[in-house]
């Protein structure tokens, strides 16, 4: 079958009122930036509550995947589009009947199927109304194809007929990734590890809109340039949906040394993270985000208890924290990390500055008050250091 | 400063290398097995190539086969020869401290039934001769010994396992990885009892992607990969001129002078052990003496660190070293070889490979000592244990 258009579905955009209009555009300028990157010459439109986009010389595979990668799409259809010829004509009623049982052939070539057909007629200089064209297109394919049977309720296949600009035929809906439109929301500062839940975090902030940033902290020697090879392809991971990611590098080691010296070492990677959400705090105010994105769960390892992450939370003053897997089991978390093939890439074995100073009983249950207590010792170089590195912040941009 | 000293994992193409490399793709780029002009000029590449490789070894042209490198040669040579002499019987022989693409190939052999036996090293990572002796059985119909170790530079008694395995029965196929012995030491597989020898051209300063297995005329072997014929069918495929070409360019200048090439880099590397031994503590040099070993490996462990840190550290400092053996790390697992010679438990992990070449100069030495020994106590403090 070939396929000349798509009809691109929507869900919550629909409601948005008079604001309705920044959610379309939103959603037509992600559309269009992904198209850019395939084969094929596409049109995009929008028109009357839906997005059309025309398309020629594409691969449907390539296609699809790539609106797969639009926040905003509830689903995509792939359709048959005829156009009107040059006295600006559809074709006529028998034309129409003609062209949809040409489509159900070639769509599917096993016609022991229930169906329903649905019509939406904006062009009204057709004598029947939509519900009698439905009638009769039905009628017509029953008396083509004898296997196939009505379901008005429960079809197995809904063909739907739009009589517009152009003839729309379409029947299958390839679900999109739902959420809202990139560009719609604010931006937000993702604390990206090498790990499997940090990438997927920002997956699923990013699914509501939110432009991000990213942070990744970088303890050389002690980790590799390949760990930081690894961290640059998880944002890339992220930017395959959200078209550009900013990623910055902030050279942890002096710091993390610091504490080392300093601090009780059951409480080191409480107080490191501390630090992390301090710097990650200050360059999300300077860069102009609304809230820190992690991949913190409840109870997942000892840094992430209730009592750890009330500690590692409290030091973010100007900003709340967004935690979108808090609540989730590793395996939904390895699930999503698996679905945006950012699995294969968060398993390599490269060490990270949270793994490579792990004492052997970190704290589960750690006091603020005792913290802070320790945290004292930094006070005579911390301030320094802290703004060193973040001075001394390596920006890189990844745009996909 | 830059020291590249990560040679047994690849070493820099030759400047005259790349370029007759770029000349043979860019002006000879005929197929060989072409009848016209084009083709009768790569075709004479290709067999002055064998000829010049040949010579290196004392060989006849045609026992040279090319390959696309070290490890379709080892699976050419161990999968083709065990096959071909699977009527005979079904035990093949090799050793503990095998590359992995020689393991590998036993492992698949295997699978496929036939017997192994792994012959076990000293603490030196040399095999014994007694040992093979003892495992060598009437239905042995294999042997394969690799000449250098990749990871210690340990070299194995290949002479003498020749001797012993054409005495019980010349019909036993013996094998031989060189890949890091031939550049390094003379080798001449016809008075060592060699049948087949395995070697890559981007250890000796050629191209990547290109290699030969040496086959002894009248040795039981069969091709692995079919096709056009190519090569006596042994390995068909067109020829990979421009590699070849570079290859064999590379081998001849290899060649030029080899033994005092090899005592200047004796000499760079029992400075290194020395100065490191000294002015490091915590270190130890793993595998045979210096002179003992390839002139070229030096195996050191450094307690109280991770290799990994190391490796960092000097990268940052465009100092290149591999942390154990090279082919292996990017897939951390602790060496075979460095647990079969019996470096301790706690060291293993502490352990870098340093590898030299024709082009190792002494400032590139007295660099990577004076960064390392000016760095490792900082680094030791904060060791996880």
């Amino acid at each position: 079958m070939q396929y000349h258009a798509f009809v691109i579905k929507y869900a919550e955009i629909g409601v948005k009122g008079k604001n309705r209009y920044i959610f379309e555009d939103a959603l037509v300028r992600q559309i269009k930036r992904v198209l850019s990157k395939c084969d094929g010459t596409f049109e995009v439109s929008k028109v009357a509550g839906r997005i059309y986009v025309a398309a020629e010389g594409f691969d449907l595979d390539e296609t699809v995947s790539a609106l797969q990668t639009v926040f905003g799409i509830t689903g995509i259809c792939p359709a048959v589009s005829i156009a009107r010829d040059g006295e600006n004509r559809l074709p006529d009623e028998d034309g129409i009947c003609r062209a949809v049982i040409d489509f159900v052939d070639g769509v599917y070539p096993d016609k022991n199927k229930t169906f329903k057909v649905r019509v939406r007629r904006v062009d009204k200089s057709y004598p029947k109304d939509s519900m009698e064209m439905a009638a009769e297109i039905g009628a017509r394919i029953l008396d083509a194809y004898k296997e196939m049977k009505v379901d008005v309720h429960t079809p197995q296949i809904l063909i739907n007929v739009e009589i517009r600009e152009q003839l729309n035929i379409f029947s299958e809906v390839i679900p999109g990734p739902g959420g809202m439109p990139i560009g719609t929301a604010g931006k937000a500062m993702l604390l990206l590890s090498g790990g499997i839940d940090s990438p997927v975090a920002g997956f699923m902030i990013a699914k509501r809109g939110v432009d991000l940033e990213a942070v990744y902290f970088n303890a050389p020697p002690y980790t590799s340039e390949k760990a930081k090879q690894k961290v640059v392809d998880l944002a890339g991971v992220i930017a395959r949906y959200t078209g550009k990611i900013r990623l910055h590098v902030i050279n942890f080691t002096e710091i993390q040394m610091y504490i080392y010296e300093k601090c009780p070492h059951d409480e080191l990677t409480i107080i490191m993270r501390r630090y992390m959400m301090k710097i990650a705090d200050i360059l999300a105010a300077k860069t102009g985000c609304m809230g820190l994105v992690t991949g913190e769960s409840i109870g997942q390892v000892a840094s992430q208890t209730m009592q750890s992450l009330m500690c590692t939370g409290e030091v973010v003053k100007d900003m709340p924290v967004y935690r979108p897997l808090i609540a989730f089991d590793k395996q939904d978390i390895v699930d999503i990390s698996l679905r945006i093939d950012a699995y294969e890439t968060s398993i390599l074995p490269y060490e990270d500055c949270c793994t490579i100073f792990v004492a052997k009983h970190p704290v589960t249950k750690p006091r603020l008050d005792v913290i802070e207590r320790h945290e004292e010792n930094l006070s005579e170089r911390i301030d320094e250091l802290v703004k060193t590195a973040i001075e001394t912040d390596e920006i890189i941009e990844i745009t996909k | 400063m830059q020291a590249y000293l990560d040679n047994s994992a690849t070493t820099r193409a030759f400047d005259s290398v790349a370029g007759l490399v770029a000349q043979v793709m860019t002006q000879e780029y005929g197929n060989p097995s072409s009848v016209h002009h084009m083709g009768v000029v790569a075709e004479k590449r290709v067999n002055e190539a064998r000829e010049i490789i040949a010579a290196t070894l004392k060989a006849d042209p045609s026992e040279i086969f090319f390959t696309s490198g070290g490890t379709e040669s080892d699976n050419l040579a161990i999968i083709g020869a065990a096959r071909a002499n699977a009527f005979r019987g079904r035990h093949i022989i090799t050793t503990e401290i095998e590359h992995p693409a020689v393991r590998g190939c036993f492992e698949y052999l295997k699978g496929e039934g036939y017997e192994v036996t792994y012959l076990p090293v000293d603490d030196r990572g040399v095999v014994s001769i007694s040992d093979l002796k003892e495992a060598l059985r009437k239905d042995t119909v294999l042997v394969s010994m690799m000449m250098v170790n990749n990871e210690i530079g340990s070299i194995e008694p290949v002479s003498e396992a020749g001797k012993l395995i054409k005495s019980v029965d010349p019909g036993i196929v013996f094998h031989v990885d060189a890949v890091q012995a031939y550049g390094k030491l003379r080798i001449r597989p016809a008075s060592l009892g060699i049948d087949l020898l395995s070697v890559s051209s981007h250890k000796i300063h050629g191209p990547k992607g290109v290699g030969f297995l040496y086959i002894k005329k009248g040795t039981r072997i069969q091709p692995v990969c079919f096709g056009g014929g190519q090569q006596k069918g042994m390995r068909s495929g067109t020829e990979n001129v421009p590699g070849i070409a570079g290859m064999a360019m590379a081998a001849q200048i290899c060649h030029e002078d080899l033994d005092e090439k090899m005592k200047r880099l004796y000499e760079l590397k029992r400075y290194l052990g020395e100065s490191l031994s000294e002015r490091i503590s915590g270190i130890r040099l793993n595998g045979p003496s210096c002179d003992e070993g390839a002139p070229h490996i030096l195996s050191v462990s450094i307690s109280g660190l991770a290799a990994e840190t190391v490796l960092n550290m000097l990268s940052a400092k465009q100092i290149y070293v591999s942390a154990g053996s090279a082919c292996t790390s990017n897939n951390p697992h602790v060496s075979d070889t460095l647990k079969a010679i019996g470096v301790p438990k706690e060291l293993l992990e502490s352990t870098i490979r340093i590898s030299m070449s024709v082009e190792t100069t002494r400032e590139e030495i007295d660099y990577l000592i004076e960064t390392l020994s000016s760095s490792v106590e900082a680094m030791r403090k904060f060791y996880r244990h």
